[in-house]
């Protein structure tokens, strides 16, 4: 029998750090053998070769934040049959969405040395804002595993097995002692997607929520145990949800209701 | 459209590939000479140091970090050094030691990952490591594990290899037990003979013959290969402390770019990175890497940018060599960081990333909130060498056929490992009224 084609991966950028498509170099152990599996057509961080579309697996990391990516994002929509964003900035805009915050009327007249060559959109959003997408990968950065157990699953033919649960969860399958309860230390582990494995609290921090919103937080809950038994005021409660993952939906609300 | 004569040549590359971030190279050559250059950095800007302010001083290493994801413990190194400066503490001892040895992690992922995967298939002629595997599959898994080593290093003592969690201003959050450092020196004893090897297989690549009147600049300090701390200093007599870098070193912002030049003020364009530290600190590397080097083929001065890359291979191996003598010698710190006491004030770092000089400023107020923040990575300051080499090399080599320029004109970018993600990050912002 003729060997199947294999499929064909993708890797674009925009808007971000590099480190979710790093995530990819990262997999030191299986690198080769996802060569082996996928032909890597399109990434441009590690190869000079590009096998012309469509594609049928494109991993997009970044948020859409200049004009011309508007554009781009549709194309990779275009040509690609599975879209997958990658980490906080696809999902949810990233840090740099903290600009969707700001009073753009203090942005606009910003003082740039030579102001009208900067291309920048007043907003990061994220990649769904823009094209459907097919299955959304959070974390800021994304888990190498949970990017290799979803791109196995699509070879595979089946659904990914990515718990919606929260880092308690996590928290509590590694034995920790829970810091909140037990040292007061705020921790956004109950509302907070799973995936990294609990490591804040495995290293005696609160939880920052960089992996984004589990399903159905109760942020309004966990805000109100901060700030009655932990005396968290509201400035540092707005600053809590305002990070890497500020615009998904759940954490850009209560950051909300905390900015007076 | 222009008319082309036989006189004008444009070599093009829209998509820079085998480098962190998004940019493009146009040159144009007319009547011999080149007429015009720009590498383009067209990562949208990401704005750090204006939503930098108002958030508190601890966030800073975590928010800093995700400027790149190749080398977040940079970011997070140069901040927490800064902000110990702005509150007048400083951290030493173990606390130091663990500093320097997840920078040494860093330096080996980062280095590893751009020899083995972005630069070595250019001397080679592979479009990318994983062809290069095909041929050479025994070289591209010693790189990845290479690689994996330091990762290791940085998720063992930062909790994760990219954005670590654990380093805080005054320390981390918890440190690692001797006995939970052991088993990575067993990894550690493989690199060391992987990173021996490799300083041997890239020394005998051939390399285009291109040497330039370069000022290198970089930390030194009185007995280490610099990290954390030291003086900075260069081959043309420069020797200031990290406070007085502002005053010598000035931005500038150029139209086709999103990112700024920076410059030696009077002086023009200089070079930071591997080849600046080595060039400054022959010395103070240790007896194994300098005769690495000499066996490579390196003298203690190295002004051929193509040779950066036995060069980084140099400080893998130093790495290597320094993590496994700090594992040996760590004492557990009775805590895990200093005290701080917030206070109002300003402060600045410089450290070493694996790309070069990071220089970091803050200024809090009296409750700890950042008023203002600047920083400097080391891509934004080689971007004029990157051109003015860009320059000689073409004017040098207009004989060669079209694609083998190009080729050689990207090669050059990638000599310098640029991450245009850092560069891009921090195109000034100045809010109205000020």
């Amino acid at each position: 029998m003729p060997r199947k084609r294999r499929p064909k991966l993708a890797v674009w950028k925009f808007a971000s750090c590099d480190g979710c498509q790093l995530s990819l170099l990262d997999c030191e152990d299986e690198l080769l053998t996802i060569a082996g599996e996928l032909e890597i057509s399109y990434f441009v961080e590690a190869s000079k070769a590009v096998v012309k579309g469509p594609y049928d697996i494109s991993l997009v990391e970044g948020s859409i934040a200049a004009p011309h990516d508007l554009e781009r994002i549709q194309h990779v929509r275009q040509i690609s049959k599975f879209v997958m964003p990658i980490g906080a900035c696809a999902t949810a805009g990233g840090i740099q969405g903290l600009r969707n915050f700001a009073k753009v009327e203090n942005y606009i007249p910003l003082v740039y040395a030579r102001p009208q060559v900067i291309e920048a959109l007043e907003t990061s959003t994220p990649i769904s804002a823009h094209v459907p997408v097919d299955f959304e990968l959070q974390g800021c950065p994304i888990n190498k595993r949970q990017l290799v157990e979803v791109v196995s699953a699509l070879l595979q033919g089946r659904k990914p097995v990515v718990s919606p649960h929260s880092v308690c969860m996590e928290c509590k399958m590694r034995g920790n002692i829970c810091v909140q309860v037990a040292l007061g230390i705020p921790c956004l582990g109950p509302v907070t997607h799973a995936g990294c494995g609990a490591i804040c609290p495995t290293y005696q921090r609160g939880c920052y929520g960089c992996y984004g919103p589990k399903e159905t937080p109760n942020t309004a809950s966990l805000s109100a145990w901060f700030s009655q038994r932990l005396g968290v005021t509201e400035p540092e409660l707005l600053r809590l949800f305002r990070t890497f993952n500020a615009g998904a939906e759940p954490f850009r609300q209560e950051s909300e209701a905390h900015d007076h | 459209m222009p008319s082309k004569g036989q006189n004008t040549r444009t070599i093009k590359v829209d998509y820079l590939a085998r480098v962190e971030g998004e940019g493009a190279l146009h040159i144009k050559i007319k009547e011999g000479a080149v007429a015009g250059m720009q590498l383009q950095i067209w990562e949208p800007p990401r704005f750090f140091e204006a939503f930098l302010r108002g958030r508190y001083f601890t966030e800073a290493p975590d928010i800093t970090a995700r400027i790149c994801g190749i080398c977040p413990v940079a970011y997070q190194m140069s901040s927490v050094h800064a902000l110990e400066d702005a509150l007048g503490v400083q951290v030493d001892g173990p606390l130091r030691a663990l500093r320097r040895l997840i920078y040494c992690g860093e330096w080996i992922e980062s280095h590893a990952l751009h020899l083995f995967m972005l630069h070595a298939p250019d001397f080679l002629g592979y479009d990318d490591s994983l062809r290069m595997a095909r041929d050479h599959p025994e070289l591209v898994k010693m790189g990845l594990q290479l690689k994996k080593v330091g990762n290791q290093l940085v998720a063992l003592v930062g909790g994760r290899e990219i954005h670590p969690i654990n380093v805080r201003v005054g320390g981390f959050y918890r440190v690692p037990t001797k006995a939970e450092l052991a088993p990575l020196a067993e990894r550690l004893k493989w690199a060391r003979d992987a990173a021996v090897k490799t300083v041997a297989w890239v020394g005998g690549f051939t390399f285009p013959d291109h040497e330039m009147d370069y000022e290198f600049v970089a930390l030194r300090h009185p007995d280490e290969y610099p990290f954390n701390a030291g003086r900075l200093v260069s081959n043309r007599g420069l020797d200031l402390e990290v406070r007085d870098y502002e005053e010598h070193f000035q931005e500038e912002h150029i139209p086709y770019t999103h990112a700024l030049h920076s410059v030696l003020q009077g002086r023009g364009a200089y070079f930071v990175g591997p080849l600046a530290r080595y060039n400054l600190n022959f010395d103070r590397l240790p007896p194994l890497a300098q005769e690495a080097a000499r066996q490579a083929g390196l003298g203690p001065v190295c002004s051929n940018p193509f040779q950066s890359i036995i060069v980084r291979a140099v400080e893998i191996l130093h790495a290597v060599d320094e993590a496994l003598r700090l594992i040996e010698s760590y004492e557990m710190p009775d805590a895990p960081a200093v005290k701080l006491e917030v206070r109002a004030g300003a402060g600045c770092g410089c450290t070493e990333a694996p790309r070069g000089i990071l220089y970091h400023r803050y200024r809090l107020d009296e409750a700890g909130l950042i008023q203002e923040a600047k920083i400097v990575p080391p891509t934004s300051q080689n971007q004029k060498s990157i051109e003015e080499d860009l320059r000689r090399f073409v004017t040098g080599h207009l004989d060669l056929p079209q694609d083998q320029l190009t080729w050689q004109c990207e090669q050059m970018i990638r000599n310098y490992d640029p991450c245009i993600s850092c560069a891009t990050h921090f195109l000034k912002l100045k809010l109205e009224g000020e």
